[in-house]
């Protein structure tokens, strides 16, 4: 898959920003005054720069009003109402404490429900595509929720949460890239059930229907993004995991650690989103003996 | 919405026979000429005299080749365009509506003026049937000439898709494949016609009807010619023995 860098960059700010929303949700930290505008703006300036950065990627920016309409069936329009609705109420929530001192609990609960709705709903998008079987696997949305809850933590000054979501995080991180890697063998699509004609013999590509590129190729069929994958894998492992945890373990826990963690975490999040679109194969790439 | 019907009136869509196909591209380019001067945004070109040019189609035509076991390879030709799926995907993860299965025929639309252009229909479709325009910025997809198929102003003949009344083969089928009594379902059930990717689960309206079996006189092959020197005698000779023993 084309690894666009607005996706990119939304899926790893957002995941972030809603993250420390749920944290700030729950009362951990209660901050009031100027404490909790920075908190929130800074939780504000990731998740809406995120969603901000995704409509980049639309054809039609000034449609998207309609993708709030069809919850019923997508999880690309779940995601929208949740993320509006959660960044409503937090709004809300956020004048209580920085401008009355005030912590309205219970819209500050409904808040971190939405957030978590959020970014479950954003792993759907990629889970439920059943063309691509790198993402098609329970573990997505538990790579994205755990992610999102320990980055957001640590941002949230939370240093123990932080610490076991991250060490969760790098568990389904690493299952996630072996399961992935054997994903399109065992999906059981190949090129043979593509074309129907596998009860013949063994069906080799031989000529495209086309000479130059297309969309299809482009979009789906990424291979420039996979060639430094392994590189790019430790990058993620160790900025992404490893290294936080290690300043959670050994460093006296402040916010300056705190800071300097999630900036390194970030990075390494960046890494591996980017890795999960120049990874991932669809299916369509076998009619075109690539994948 | 894109909520998928309960089920359709009709089942129309294509039967594509791979024992007939010639690969002559000839459908590939009425659709583009149909759709471009027709229905919804024109199918783009960019750069198409350039050096690198890209466009939208519809529909488009692979080769493969295919090793049998023990017999010479076969080349077949397979034409690929939307397959109309009765469980499409590609409907139900639409955000805003604009993609659509119609309970009238089962043709699956793209309503372009509610399309975000987001992509995501694309990813969802396991054949490569959408392509997004580089120009208009929304999904394009086989109609499956909606806009010819009940045309009134049209002769008869031509009320059919623009592939199916081009191709010079008569490899491409057009009908209700919801009636087993129709010209196309007696047709897939006849000669064995089978779904793409079954294993998906879009449970895809348009067949294909695989090749027939090669008679086996076209495998055998002619007596290879007795060689006209036994062996090399002279200087020649004298190096193909040094040769082989190096």
């Amino acid at each position: 898959m084309h690894p666009a860098p607005s996706v990119i960059v939304f899926t790893t700010l957002s995941g972030l920003g809603f993250g420390l929303l749920f944290w700030l949700g729950l009362g951990l930290p209660v901050v009031t005054g100027w404490a909790a505008f920075f908190y929130f703006a800074l939780a504000f300036g990731c998740a809406v720069g995120g969603l901000l950065a995704s409509t980049f990627h639309l054809g039609h920016p000034e449609r998207a009003w309609r993708a709030f309409t069809q919850w019923r069936s997508s999880w690309l329009s779940r995601e929208g109402i949740c993320a509006v609705a959660s960044l409503v109420v937090f709004g809300l929530y956020a004048i209580g404490l920085v401008f009355m001192g005030q912590q309205w609990v219970v819209l500050g609960l409904l808040g971190s429900v939405l957030a978590i709705g959020t970014v479950f709903t954003t792993a759907m998008i990629y889970t439920q595509l059943k063309t691509v079987p790198r993402w098609n696997t329970p573990v997505t949305p538990v790579l994205f929720l755990t992610l999102s809850l320990g980055g957001g933590a640590l941002l949230a000054g939370q240093g123990v949460a932080a610490l076991v979501l991250l060490l969760a995080a790098g568990a389904a991180q690493v299952v996630w890239w072996m399961q992935g890697d054997k994903a399109l063998p065992q999906s059981g699509t190949t090129l043979a059930t593509a074309t129907g004609l596998g009860s013949i013999g063994k069906v080799r590509s031989f000529e495209p229907p086309h000479t130059g590129t297309n969309y299809l190729l482009k979009e789906f069929v990424h291979v420039v993004g996979r060639k430094h994958s392994q590189k790019l894998r430790l990058v993620a492992a160790v900025a992404g995991y490893i290294l936080p945890i290690l300043m959670l373990l050994i460093l006296p826990f402040g916010w300056f650690v705190a800071a300097l963690a999630a900036v390194i975490h970030a990075l390494g999040v960046a890494a591996s989103r980017w890795l999960f679109f120049a990874e991932a194969e669809h299916v369509v790439g076998l009619y075109y003996g690539k994948r | 919405m894109t909520t998928l019907p309960e089920s359709t009136d009709k089942k129309l869509g294509l039967v594509i026979d791979l024992d007939t196909c010639v690969g002559c591209h000839a459908c590939v380019i009425s659709c583009k000429g149909w759709n471009t001067e027709n229905y919804g945004a024109p199918l783009s070109d960019q750069d198409p005299y350039g050096a690198d040019p890209v466009g939208t189609f519809l529909n488009r035509v692979h080769s493969f080749e295919v090793q049998p076991e023990d017999k010479p390879a076969q080349l077949i030709h397979f034409p690929k365009s939307c397959l109309h799926c009765d469980d499409a995907p590609c409907v139900t993860v639409c955000p805003t509506g604009a993609s659509y299965k119609r309970a009238e025929d089962g043709i699956v639309l793209v309503n372009e003026d509610s399309c975000i252009g987001c992509g995501l229909c694309a990813w969802a479709c396991p054949y490569g049937a959408r392509e997004m325009d580089g120009e208009e910025k929304v999904m394009k997809k086989c109609t499956l000439c909606v806009d010819r198929i009940y045309n009134e102003n049209l002769p008869e003949e031509d009320r059919v898709p623009s592939c199916v009344r081009t191709c010079p083969a008569g490899a491409r089928h057009f009908g209700d494949l919801g009636d087993p009594n129709s010209a196309v379902s007696v047709l897939v059930e006849e000669r064995g016609g089978i779904d793409l990717m079954p294993e998906q689960g879009t449970k895809p309206v348009n067949k294909y009807l695989p090749p027939r079996l090669k008679d086996d006189i076209f495998y055998q092959a002619p007596e290879p010619l007795a060689p006209v020197v036994a062996e090399a005698k002279g200087f020649v000779g004298w190096l193909d023995k040094m040769l082989d023993k190096v």
